[in-house]
């Protein structure tokens, strides 16, 4: 008998797989990648301290953790359906159906796409794909590229090819259109940046430091923005520049840009040829949440978490009995957080299941608290009104499910 | 493309067992635990599969799992994901290969 099943083995999936053993659960993680770890294995960057955060080495004491408590741990599973019946929970996977009461979906995000001509492309990739070929598998993704979109993640990323020795020639934008929407406008894509700037990971990649530093500049915005781009760490960023298709026969051989103004409207005339062997499309993440949608879940949009959510409890809890939700499926934010949301959906999944010690509403408390705090002094982050999303969440559980969570707290 | 040695954060790459395997029978390595996709870049190969229907080449696009554009043939089964699918020796990988649209050759033909 298996009491929980935790779909996805990232920080979040593995922390709550460790906090439901260490209270008496027996646990089950599945997860379709080769390893653990989810995107934790590829995350590399210098904390405020100078300290590196090596997603590998966090990924690997992770999974000690987790051997040490007897998880049962099964890479390269996929699950494609989620159901209950009376009591307990079915989860489909290619590999046969497993049953259990309690369910954690840690899935995780996935990448928007931004569909630039020519990018079927082979060379083509998600600028998520090049982190991992790069980090993950260690294997040079090209030797000549330009990244399409300007984000946190895009900057993170940059970071990481640069110290594997890989050449990014410039970061510009995707031409303008209903698909791309604000990620082809300069103004707006500056706006997020300088609101986000404070929130990279390095210093070195705190968005054109000189020119943002410059008040005068700030003010006179995108209008003066130079042509040739400002540097972020050594590749120049160049907002006034847009991809408007991406070239070659049988794999990446160019990339066909223009200017733009600074609504992203293309300058005719100023089309111009760069050379690249491998492209990055860089489009932003969003909560990976199909799974809580096929087993019935009610979802909200809330833009500063990322896309649509689950309805969820600062306890991680869903409105469906016996499924829990922690890490980015409930919103966009680092490995830490993800990591510390596991551990509170693991206490709370053991409190409902009538496990663990008489100390464990405090050990709750304590692990929701937690959650601030890593968010608080956390080191890189997506969105800077990430904590108002999460505001947001919870009031609307209050609203919609507080009565029905307090008379059963009472019973229980 | 090279692999990745030696890295001044990641320190360097650790010695693996070399595994063979064939892509569209042709013989390459690649190492323990790797992924198809990982492996065949590795051998400069980034063509995947052709499209089914227009027959234009495809590449891995996220590589962990959710776009589905990097789908092979291992060992005769069709449509497996050579970002999550680890090679094992001897393994036969075949490109995903375009179909006859016989009614769209048809029309062309009219
Ligand atoms: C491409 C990418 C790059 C990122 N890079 C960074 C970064 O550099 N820095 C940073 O701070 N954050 C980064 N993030 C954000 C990242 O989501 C969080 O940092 C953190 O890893 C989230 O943890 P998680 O446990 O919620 O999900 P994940 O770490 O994404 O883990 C989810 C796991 O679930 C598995 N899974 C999903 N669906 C299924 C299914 N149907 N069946 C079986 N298994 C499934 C996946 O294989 C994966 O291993 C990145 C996200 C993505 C998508
Ligand atoms: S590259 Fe996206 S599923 Fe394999």
């Amino acid at each position: 008998m298996i009491d929980v099943i935790v779909i996805g083995a990232g920080p979040a999936g593995l922390a709550g797989a460790i906090s439901c053993a260490e209270n008496g659960l027996k646990v089950t993680v599945i997860d379709e990648f080769v390893r653990p770890g989810g995107r934790l294995l590829g995350q590399l960057h210098q904390e405020p301290s100078g300290e590196w955060w090596n997603g590998i080495k966090e990924s690997e004491h992770l999974h000690n953790e987790a051997q040490k408590q007897s998880i049962d741990i099964r890479c390269g599973v996929s699950v494609y359906n989620l159901e209950k019946d009376e009591d307990a929970w079915n989860v489909h996977t290619n590999i046969g159906t497993l049953t259990a009461p309690y369910v954690l979906v840690a899935t995780g995000a996935a990448e928007f796409p931004i569909p630039v001509p020519g990018w079927t492309l082979p060379g083509v990739m998600s600028v998520g794909a090049a982190q991992v070929m790069t980090n993950v598998h260690r294997v040079e993704v090209g030797k000549k590229g330009i990244i399409i979109g300007a984000n946190i993640l895009a900057f993170a990323i940059l970071n990481e090819l640069q110290l594997a020795g890989i050449n990014v020639e410039r970061i510009v934008l995707p031409e303008k259109s209903p698909l791309s929407k604000n990620a082809g406008e300069p103004e707006v894509v500056m706006k997020s940046l300088l609101n986000a700037a404070h929130l990279a990971p390095s210093p070195i990649l705190r968005f054109g430091s000189s020119f943002m530093k410059n008040e005068g500049f700030r003010k006179l915005g995108m209008k003066f923005f130079p042509k040739s781009g400002v540097k972020v760490n050594g590749t120049p960023l160049q907002l006034r520049k847009a991809a408007l298709e991406i070239l070659g026969k049988d794999q990446v051989e160019g990339v066909l840009t223009a200017d733009i103004d600074v609504n992203g409207n293309v300058i005719k005339g100023t089309e111009k040829v760069y050379e690249a062997d491998f492209v990055c499309i860089a489009g932003g993440l969003y909560p990976l949440a199909e799974l809580t949608a096929v087993a019935g879940c009610p979802f909200k949009y809330v833009p500063e978490l990322g896309g649509h959510v689950p309805h969820h409890s600062e306890k991680m809890e869903t409105p469906l009995e016996g499924l829990f939700v922690a890490g980015n499926i409930t919103g966009i934010e680092s490995g830490k957080i993800a990591m510390a949301q596991g551990t509170t959906a693991g206490i709370s999944i053991a409190k409902h299941a009538g496990k663990g010690s008489t100390d464990i509403n405090e050990k709750l408390e304590q692990a929701m608290k937690n959650v601030h705090t890593v968010r608080q002094n956390a080191a890189i982050q997506f969105n800077p009104e990430v904590a108002n999303g999460r505001r947001k969440i919870y009031e609307l559980w209050d609203v919609f499910y507080g009565k029905e969570q307090d008379t059963l707290q009472e019973i229980g | 493309m090279n692999r990745i040695i030696d890295h001044p954060v990641l320190g360097k790459l650790d010695d693996r067992k070399k595994i063979p395997f064939t892509f569209e029978g042709k013989e390459y390595e690649a190492l323990e635990n790797e992924t198809i996709a990982a492996a065949l870049l590795a051998n400069d190969v980034r063509t995947l599969r052709v499209h089914e229907e227009s027959g234009t080449p495809r590449g891995f696009y996220c590589n962990i799992g959710h776009c589905m554009e990097c789908r092979v043939n291992v060992n005769g089964q069709a449509n497996v994901r050579a970002c999550l699918t680890v090679v094992k020796e001897n393994m036969v990988v075949e490109k995903g290969k375009q179909h006859p649209n016989i009614v769209k050759r048809m029309v062309e033909n009219r």
